[in-house]
């Protein structure tokens, strides 16, 4: 078994091929997305792959360490800022084939007019633990 | 209370329910929730005869939840109260178990997850934690796996080999949670070993006695792993080695040789050595010639190249290297290693640098980086 990371982005993957913004969408292909989504985490759940999702919120703030005793720095939100995640999904399945035929149904959930968005996902495979036998 | 106690009565209570002419499943459940009861009454004292216990709670849960569902049904049942005449109990219910929970149909995570609640008697939540994935999904995985094998017999003959596959992928995976999957994948290999008298299910328990001896010297107190020629040998499991060797060796005598066998001889071998230097890697290049004729697996392939780089020099391991599959995980890093002890410095920090970027775990990541560091030192004087 291993984990892998669906990674949606608001910016920065490639364009997607019914690239319509949301907030061009009816409110009836708003509700037929999110069912999709949902549809799509319940069936994962019943074949025992589903491991977490969350959704991120588009505006964030940049933190770092600015020294002992002083608190930290904040700068942004950067709107010139090139990747922008949105949410992902972790999975937990048998095979690399099966992740892709997965992040391949997700991105196909549908988008303006009802059709399928075609949006990128990036799957990305989770560092697990090292095997026990190593020769 | 014994709570390993209780988990190896698991199979044979199961078996019970089953010969009394229970379906697998709902026998499985109500023998999961006796062990549930068992788990909060028993510190206030453990039952004389643990197993009749065991028996007779697990029977009641099966009745319970066949009354509820009858009242369910609305539907007037007629139960029996007392068990029906079953046949005698069977010494092979246990093998039983382990061929239904490896059962072709099931994928390999499945068969991991029945057979460690089935036979191993752990709870879904120690499962799910153990592979960090939520107590749902793990509960689904297991009533899914469950449903797969419904139209299984219950004694249907089964191949050893399935069992050991799965029992292999429950050791290699190691252990994450606060139940330790490595010596529980020790505990259903001895099972099984003592039931089934083979050579392959014995060489599978030595591999992993001898692979767990390393233990102790393997995790740096950081969680980093400590790569076998650089580990603290003093700090090996003596005792554990002693008994993979001798089951090792009887397996061996029998002169039926098959992957594990040859597994754990090269494993066996690496115990041998007081000192990395001594290995003996000629010997243990000869066993990879043997695991590559028994398997034709290209990963093999790829470890042997690196013990002929022991045993006949670095330009002879990057030759046999050369054989190999380029796309193979770990080629790389096989590549790295055999050029900085050709003496190419300057290709080994490159390839372990590239190593690093696809290595399938943070262990490896961290060792390709600290090599690719430590010759980039050396060539920056």
């Amino acid at each position: 078994m291993a984990k892998y990371l669906l990674l949606k982005h608001y910016r920065g993957a490639p364009e997607a091929v019914n690239d319509v913004p949301m907030g061009e969408w009816t409110p009836e292909e708003i509700d037929d997305h999110v069912q999709y989504m949902n549809d799509f985490a319940d069936r994962l759940r019943s074949t025992g792959e589903y491991v977490d999702s969350q959704a991120l919120s588009p505006e964030g703030t940049f933190v770092r360490y600015d020294g002992e005793g002083r608190p930290p720095v904040t700068d942004g939100p950067f709107a010139e800022t090139k990747d922008l995640i949105a949410g992902w999904m972790v999975i937990d399945v048998d095979t690399y084939e099966r992740a892709l035929a997965l992040a391949g149904e997700l991105s196909a959930a549908p988008g303006a007019g009802g059709e399928p968005i075609h949006e990128w996902l990036e799957l990305r495979p989770f560092l697990g633990a090292a095997p026990t036998v190593s020769e | 209370m014994d709570e390993l106690l209780l988990r190896e009565l698991t199979p044979a209570v199961i078996g019970v329910l089953v010969r009394r002419g229970v379906d697998f499943a709902t026998a499985e459940d109500a023998v999961q929730e006796a062990l549930v009861q068992a788990a909060s009454s028993w510190p206030d004292g453990q039952p004389a005869d643990p197993k009749g216990w065991l028996v007779t709670v697990a029977w009641r849960k099966f009745l319970d939840a066949r009354r509820s569902e009858a009242s369910r049904r609305d539907r007037e049942e007629r139960l029996a109260v007392e068990p029906p005449p079953g046949p005698t109990e069977s010494a092979d219910d246990t093998l039983q178990l382990f061929f239904l929970c490896a059962h072709p149909s099931l994928t390999p995570a499945s068969a991991v997850a029945l057979t460690l609640r089935a036979v191993g008697g752990l709870t879904t939540r120690q499962i799910a934690q153990a592979y960090l994935v939520p107590e749902a999904t793990m509960a689904q995985r297991i009533s899914r796996a469950k449903r797969t094998v419904g139209d299984v017999r219950f004694g249907e003959p089964g191949d050893p080999a399935t069992v050991r596959r799965v029992l292999y992928l429950i050791f290699n995976e190691g252990y994450t949670g606060d139940v330790d999957l490595a010596a529980e994948a020790i505990r259903l290999t001895r099972q099984l070993a003592s039931i089934t008298d083979d050579e392959e299910t014995a060489g599978l328990l030595a591999l992993m006695l001898l692979h767990h001896a390393r233990r102790p010297a393997r995790i740096r107190s950081d969680g980093d792993l400590v790569a076998l020629a650089e580990q603290d040998r003093s700090r090996w499991d003596t005792s554990l080695i002693a008994e993979g060797v001798a089951i090792l060796q009887k397996a061996l005598g029998r002169d039926n040789l098959g992957e594990f066998q040859a597994q754990a001889a090269i494993a066996a071998l690496h115990a041998d050595a007081p000192r990395a230097e001594e290995t003996d890697w000629v010997q243990i290049v000869g066993w990879y010639d043997e695991l590559l004729r028994l398997t034709g697996s290209p990963v093999v392939a790829l470890n042997r190249a690196v013990a002929v780089g022991e045993a006949d020099g670095p330009a002879a391991g990057l030759a046999a290297l050369a054989t190999v599959d380029p796309g193979l995980p770990r080629h790389t890093a096989a590549s790295a290693y055999l050029h900085e002890k050709s003496g190419d410095l300057a290709t080994a920090a490159r390839l372990y640098a590239d190593a690093a970027r696809t290595a399938p775990n943070l262990a490896e990541l961290h060792h390709l980086t600290r090599q690719a560091a430590r010759i980039s030192q050396v060539l920056r004087g």
